[in-house]
């Protein structure tokens, strides 16, 4: 913040509060989806949706749409395409294997054929939240809250399928019907990431808050508490640090969420706990 | 084949009528009866391939059998039976698991209820009971993946009785463990059977760990199955014709040793 002024920050300060509110709640949002992110084994197919979730977005400003909706759209359909057809971990991964450079493709396809200012091009790669007009805001803190609740209310049979699938399964969680659940969840969680810190950094607010947490903790309560103060920290604390300079907001936000991420490494490996790799208790053949 | 005489007394806890399995060509068993009675330590045998856990599934609600039915408390089989508990087949939790020992006994007690995610103060307290029950007091608060395999199956044994159960299906609940907590968890499923009449399925490749609990044995080999007493099945006539193939049970020192019989050549050299 070196060179600007109290009085002329708070005035910035004011003027994107509403940017700073979105990102707080996707902050809390996305350190809570991803402790299910890390528990299902699927941070590569988070990035798979996103790069659809971009393709969706620069369709939709092509055509003058809402971007918002478009964003959903597009993550959607990856979250769809890949919960019907990537039942299985290898199966998902050549999957998104395959997904992600074609949305990509798609998304500069669109974004070149776009007339309009080319801040708005690079904004959906990298971030844009101060260039996100208030309506959308709102669409985006809607959004946030409703997987939110959604996903408290799924909180435990969500756990449990996640993490002991085959007891879960016979204690009656219905497995399906969840995984779709989630997706859904994720891919409208995504979408809201991709307006706010761009479709290439949607893993540091979806799985680094979360990676981080479990490196310091393996209880059910401390874990998503933890990573959803990460993530807070991370999408605020870059908000804020951003206004004072020219730099934009996504840097900050990742850096600040891999800064917290090799603290808790550091803290993780002191307390000598084994690494953590595969997380569920799946059947190994 | 001899199929399960009528038993007259008390309610069965499961009846099995007819049970039929096929795979692909292949006739895994048919024309399956079974009465399990309350309290009963019933212990499947058979090779790899002979539908022992495709059988449970069955009972689980969780597959449906090619003919015959499945009754539980004199109701079709279905997923989530709240009076059945389940212990899978040892699978070792990976290191960095996000579940301590007593979250995994949490999610058995309340792991399929929806709503906020607030533990209630009588959820603990039973988290409490069974994590006593089974000796696993000392070790509840470590992580999962830090445990050993007979630390985490005691916690499996707990999780299963979460809600009382009247059968409790296991599916090899043993293997890989050394013979010390072979015992125990044996023993903390026998307990459980005889201070609370819970009937148990006990699926396993070696009987010998509960020979001495078992009631009785269904015993799946070669498209056919016989059920009986340990010491009406485990003999040299009855498993070989059986198997169609002369096969010898010897015993010694309470163990039992089966030589011959087919599955001995992709599997292990003993079975029972």
């Amino acid at each position: 913040m070196i060179g600007v002024d109290w009085a002329t920050y708070v005035q910035l300060l004011a003027l994107v509060q509403n940017s700073i509110i979105a990102a707080a709640v996707l902050g809390i949002v996305g350190g809570l989806i991803g402790v299910f992110v890390m528990q299902r084994d699927m941070a590569f197919a988070v990035h798979g949706i996103s790069e659809l979730s971009f393709a969706g977005a620069a369709a939709a400003l092509l055509l003058g749409i809402n971007v918002v909706a478009g964003s959903i759209v597009g993550s959607l359909i990856a979250a769809a395409i890949i919960g019907i057809l990537g039942a299985k971990a290898r199966d998902r991964n050549s999957i998104i294997g395959v997904l992600m450079p074609f949305g990509l493709g798609l998304g500069i396809l669109f974004l070149a054929l776009y007339p309009g200012r080319s801040g708005n091009k690079f904004g959906l790669l990298t971030g844009q939240i101060i260039s996100v007009d208030l309506p959308q805001l709102g669409l985006l803190i809607t959004i946030s809250i409703v997987v939110l609740v959604a996903l408290l209310i799924v909180w435990r049979p969500l756990t449990f399928d996640s993490l002991d699938p085959e007891v879960a399964s016979a204690r009656g969680v219905p497995g399906r019907a969840l995984s779709i659940v989630f997706m859904t969840l994720l891919g409208l969680t995504v979408a809201v990431s991709v307006q706010i810190i761009g479709a290439l950094l949607v893993l540091a607010l979806l799985v680094t808050p979360a990676a981080a947490a479990l490196r310091v903790s393996a209880s059910p309560v401390l874990v998503p508490v933890l990573s959803m103060v990460f993530g807070f920290v991370s999408a605020v604390g870059g908000i804020l640090l951003a206004l004072g300079g020219s730099l934009p907001i996504s840097p900050y936000i990742t850096t600040i969420s891999f800064v917290i991420y090799v603290v808790c490494r550091i803290i993780g490996s002191r307390r000598a706990r084994p690494v953590a790799q595969g997380l569920s208790i799946r059947r190994v053949a | 084949m001899t199929p399960e005489g009528v038993s007259s007394d008390p309610a069965p806890v499961l009846s099995i009528r007819g049970g039929a399995l096929v795979f692909g060509e292949r006739v895994l068993w048919s024309g399956l009866d079974l009465d399990v009675r309350p309290g009963e330590f019933i212990a499947v045998l058979g090779g790899n391939g002979t539908g022992k856990t495709s059988l449970l599934r069955a009972m689980l609600g969780e597959q449906r059998l090619d003919a015959g039915e499945v009754l539980v408390g004199g109701h079709a089989a279905h997923r989530g039976h709240r009076r059945i508990g389940y212990i899978p087949q040892q699978k070792i939790a990976a290191p960095g698991t996000p579940l301590r020992g007593r979250d995994l006994v949490m999610l058995g007690v309340n792991g399929q209820r929806y709503g906020p995610p607030i533990t209630t103060r009588a959820d603990r307290a039973r988290v409490d009971a069974l994590l006593a029950s089974v000796g696993a007091t000392d070790f509840a608060d470590r992580p999962l993946g830090s445990l050993s395999g007979g630390e985490q199956q005691r916690l499996r044994v707990a999780q299963s009785l979460a809600d009382d159960p009247t059968l409790l299906l296991c599916d090899e609940p043993l293997m890989s463990l050394d013979l010390q907590h072979q015992r125990a968890v044996s023993e903390l499923i026998d307990a459980r059977r005889r201070e609370h009449g819970t009937s148990v399925i006990f699926v396993t490749h070696d009987i010998n760990p509960v020979l001495a609990m078992v009631d009785r044995v269904l015993y799946l080999a070669q498209g056919r199955f016989t059920v009986g007493t340990p010491d009406e099945v485990l003999r040299d006539d009855v498993l070989s014709r059986l198997y169609g193939t002369p096969v010898e049970v010897f015993r010694s020192h309470g163990r039992v040793i089966v030589v011959g019989a087919p599955e001995a050549e992709h599997h292990h050299e003993v079975i029972a």
